[in-house]
């Protein structure tokens, strides 16, 4: 089923860093199928370090793709919602993977490395089924393979993170904002994205699977915090960036999801386009909002339920968290779009407790 | 990790001050370590009669939320209100202002039948 180049086990899998977290005392959780830190010193710290310093997260776990052949790029364009003719060589973009029904795969971040070759980093939960669904729509004389396995990843975040990289690589620039570039160091090749998912500056770096616990160890000997997925979890949400599976699902479009940005309409057919158009055209039912609590209260978390003010139930959270930085109740909820207007006020019930919340414009936190 | 010895301890990380025929309960060291961050405290209902092993309050840190159960049978009279303003006292003195809720106890002997610092210590190894 699966195409890999590299061996894999089949049960819960581990990182290639797996070890060095137990070492730098993390607690461990199993998440999409891999066993993961979910924090270290604790969550507050983790967060409060990305955002004022710098970080450290092992992204092991999500897949690398590379597609390679002449037209790579145009055949891709039919299959992604972004435009990826808009790229130049070393740039990248934010983008969605959409089925028929214009509802979202997966969303991924795709780096055009050269004319005819494209890097692309998908969601750990989704590799399987991204790489299935690429491999059945790929046009003839292009390659795909999945390099998942052979691959460390780790991202370095916070205002700090681009001078750790300049110690540790004194003879290469970071790419600017977006960027990618790969290159060679003691016989390995290394590769730099300048993205993230923490709101923060940083870079997402992958080395092969075999050095990855040294470098992550040299990230961290230069004072990147070790950080787990519950600071990743509270810094992407405090950004109104969405998790799929969580904010973003097969039954929901990026319109509803308020992503339309990332959607290139105009660009020519590609997979799900005119349900998006039509969206367009009809208007939304439903819209994905930022809800932020007016009081104090009980975290909100996700599946909680929504209200209206006259005790009418709406839905249900797609996340929730106590913003580190904010000390807020932070959230965000698919809402009929009578409800979904900056200003209104709804409740979101907390094991039989109504916590009264606004929305809000996106983001809940702006760098700085 | 501090265990002390004056204290009685569940094995869902709870400690109990008996006090005449009052207890006062708190979670321990080890459990808000392990939690780390606490961020809110859902306090009882006062006057609310339990039996040992109700989830009574709920303790939660960022990530996750956890019951506290009434580790013995008796009627809530008090919660530690200074909670909701700073539940962090949780973190930071786990076995004195942090104490969560006191119980109004309906058997003293109860208490007995609790872990004794010895074994509460063997528990958590």
């Amino acid at each position: 089923m699966r195409h890999s180049v590299c061996s894999v086990s089949e049960t819960i899998q581990e990182t290639p860093l797996a070890s060095l977290h137990i070492e730098l005392g993390a607690k461990m959780i199993p998440f999409a199928g891999w066993n993961m830190p979910v924090q270290y010193s604790s969550i507050m710290d983790e967060h409060n370090a990305v955002r004022s310093d710098v970080g450290i997260f092992d992204i092991s776990h999500m897949g690398q793709f590379f597609l390679e052949g002449e037209g790579a790029e145009a055949w891709l364009n039919t299959i992604l919602a972004n435009d990826v003719m808009q790229l130049g060589v070393g740039e990248g973009q934010y983008t969605f993977m959409l089925n028929e029904n214009g509802g979202v795969i997966d969303d991924l971040i795709i780096y055009r490395q050269a004319e005819g070759k494209v890097f692309l980093v998908v969601n750990a939960s989704m590799i399987d089924e991204d790489y299935a669904w690429l491999d059945k729509h790929l046009a003839d004389g292009l390659v795909l393979v999945d390099a998942s396995d052979c691959w460390a990843g780790m991202a370095v975040q916070g205002p700090n993170a681009p001078s750790a990289f300049a110690k540790l690589f004194p003879n290469q620039d970071l790419p600017p904002r977006n960027g990618m570039k790969m290159w060679s160091e003691g016989g390995e090749n290394l590769i730099v994205c300048r993205t993230g998912y923490t709101g923060e500056d940083g870079f997402e770096f992958f080395s092969s699977s075999e050095t990855g616990s040294g470098w992550f160890q040299r990230f961290v000997d230069e004072g990147a915090k070790p950080c787990g997925l519950g600071a990743r979890d509270s810094l992407r949400l405090e950004v109104c960036y969405p998790l799929n599976g969580s904010d973003l699902s097969p039954v929901r479009t990026p319109l509803e999801a308020g992503l339309g940005f990332f959607c290139a309409l105009e660009k020519g057919e590609f997979v799900g386009r005119s349900v998006l158009i039509k969206q367009k055209e009809d208007g939304l039912s439903e819209r994905l909002v930022a809800l932020k609590y007016t009081g104090r209260g009980a975290p909100p978390r996700a599946h909680y339920e929504v209200f209206t003010k006259d005790g009418e139930k709406l839905s249900e959270l797609t996340s929730g968290v106590l913003s580190p930085s904010l000390k807020e109740g932070v959230a965000m909820a698919y809402l009929p779009v009578a409800h979904a207007k900056l200003g209104t006020l709804v409740d979101i019930d907390v094991r039989g407790r109504k916590f009264e919340a606004k929305v809000v414009k996106k983001p809940f936190y702006k760098q700085g | 990790m501090n265990v002390p010895d004056n204290l009685r301890y569940t094995s869902d990380h709870e400690w109990v001050l008996l006090e005449g025929d009052i207890v006062k309960v708190g979670i321990t060291d080890h459990a808000q370590e392990e939690l780390t961050d606490v961020v809110f405290v859902e306090l009882p209902e006062d006057g609310r009669s339990c039996d040992a092993g109700d989830p009574v309050a709920v303790v939660e840190s960022v990530k996750a939320a956890s019951d506290i159960y009434c580790p013995v049978a008796g009627d809530i009279i008090e919660g530690n209100q200074d909670l909701e303003g700073d539940p962090s006292l949780v973190n930071a003195d786990p076995y004195g202002s942090g104490w969560i809720f006191k119980v109004q106890l309906r058997d003293a002997s109860a208490v007995d039948a609790l872990m004794d610092a010895e074994g509460y210590k063997a528990l958590i190894g």
